[in-house]
């Protein structure tokens, strides 16, 4: 008997790599999954973090398909290599700050380097032609085969019939009549498909697969990049911009300010890094600050940080500043009253 | 045989478990590994990582803000 055929199947977390996998697994391909973790990923973060949310443990959604799937799954740690492609994306952003067609050129540029490396002979994904208006148009496709070197090694099962054949097609290690093909924005086919294989309780992420589609977050990254001068992140930024109330009152300072206990104990984590502040006659939220500051900056951000605290209604508020370098010391302030916190603080 | 430890406190999934899958592919079937971690994500996805490569979680313990999971190798690797 030959060996089968391997295949590796991009898995996001989402509906269509699961189907796309299953279709492919179902002709006997041997199917394994492979899964990049950027740092913007749609996962549970602020679930894990959220006191309030932890009522029931938050799956990862790409491990959870492809058990679903029944397939393995390798999950790799692409944060820094990602870096360039959300910086610098030859062809631009889409709505937000998402650089999709570039994204998808990287991921399934890794893919093939994956493949090539543990002996695969193709590469599967869940786009659907005319899904997404960036990265899965008829005319976009092409150049994710291209760019990422994958070329016709690279099989869209769910829309393949309305794609020219690939090499699994034309070697006849898969059946192209049993391939799909869906395109548009029309979800139904998927579901429909899902049900008649039996999967239920998929993830299904509004906007796109990760935070840079998302306004409010790419709102968060733009003002981080425009105040620092350049385009530079780590995976702790990328991070705190998920979590708490950003506010930035002055150009030169933004504060970070939990808005529950379990963001509160998040934000402890990063204590050394960073001046912080909380009040200590009342309870109230931790606060984080970046910047330089000066002490009328750190006054404006004792009073805000008691703004945001229990003690809200009270005259005087004591609050402990914790200089990132220097000695702690607490003031007693008065709460900022709502009417002098402009909305245009709020990122 | 031999038992290791993996800290992973402080990081969100799904770092916990790409660190696990990483530390696992270095050690040998029978090893044990206790992967140490905060974020209760890892809860579901170390045992669901552990279903896929026929690995075994042999003990969970929750303490009040951490989590020991302790992960025996199987002989699917990593
Ligand atoms: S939504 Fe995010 S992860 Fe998905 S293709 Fe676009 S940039 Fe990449």
């Amino acid at each position: 008997m030959t060996e089968p055929r391997k295949a590796v199947a991009l898995i996001s977390g989402g509906l269509d790599s699961m189907l796309a996998a299953k279709l492919i697994k179902n002709q006997g391909v041997h199917v394994e999954g492979i899964n990049f973790f950027t740092g913007f990923c749609v996962e549970g973060h602020t679930h894990a973090i959220r006191a309030s949310k932890q009522d029931k443990p938050k799956r990862n959604n790409a491990l959870w398909s492809a058990e679903q799937v029944g397939i393995k799954l390798h999950i790799i740690d692409v944060i820094d290599e990602y870096k360039d492609i959300v910086i610098n994306p030859k062809h631009g952003y889409g709505t937000h700050l998402n650089p999709c067609l570039d994204c998808k050129g990287f991921m399934v540029k890794k893919a093939r380097e994956w493949m090539e490396t543990n002996g695969f002979d193709f590469i599967i994904t869940g786009e659907v032609v005319g899904q997404r208006p960036m990265s899965q148009r008829k005319d976009t496709m092409p150049v994710v085969a291209r760019e990422s070197g994958a070329f016709d090694r690279l099989l869209r099962p769910l829309c393949a019939k309305i794609l020219p054949p690939t090499l699994p097609e034309r070697e006849g290690w898969v059946d192209r009549e049993k391939l799909l093909d869906f395109s548009g924005r029309n979800r139904k086919p998927q579901m429909a498909l899902a049900t008649e294989f039996g999967f239920e309780d998929y993830a299904q992420p509004a906007g796109g697969c990760c935070f840079l589609t998302d306004g409010n977050y790419t709102r968060r990254l733009g003002d981080l990049w425009e105040h620092r001068g350049d385009k530079r992140y780590e995976l702790d930024d990328i991070l705190l911009l998920k979590i708490g109330r950003h506010l930035r009152p002055r150009p030169h300072f933004k504060m970070i300010v939990a808005r529950e206990e379990g963001e509160t104990n998040f934000l402890q984590g990063y204590r050394r890094d960073f001046t912080h502040l909380f009040a200590t006659s009342h309870s109230g939220p931790l606060v984080l600050i970046e910047g330089d500051v000066t002490d009328e900056d750190l006054l404006l951000a004792a009073r805000l940080t008691a703004r945001f605290g229990q003690g809200r209604s009270a005259d005087q508020v004591t609050v402990e500043i914790h200089p990132r370098a220097g000695v702690s010391r607490a003031l007693h302030v008065s709460p900022l009253p709502p009417n002098e916190i402009p909305e245009s603080w709020y990122l | 045989m031999s038992h290791h430890q993996l800290d992973a406190r402080r990081l969100l999934c799904p770092l916990p478990v790409i660190r696990t899958q990483n530390r696992v592919q270095t050690l040998e079937p029978g090893d044990t590994l206790e992967v140490i971690c905060t974020d209760p994500g890892a809860l579901y996805d170390i045992p669901a990582w552990c279903r896929m490569y026929g690995h075994e979680v042999t003990g969970t313990e929750q303490t009040h803000d951490e989590l020991r999971i302790t992960v025996r190798i199987g002989s699917g690797g990593g």
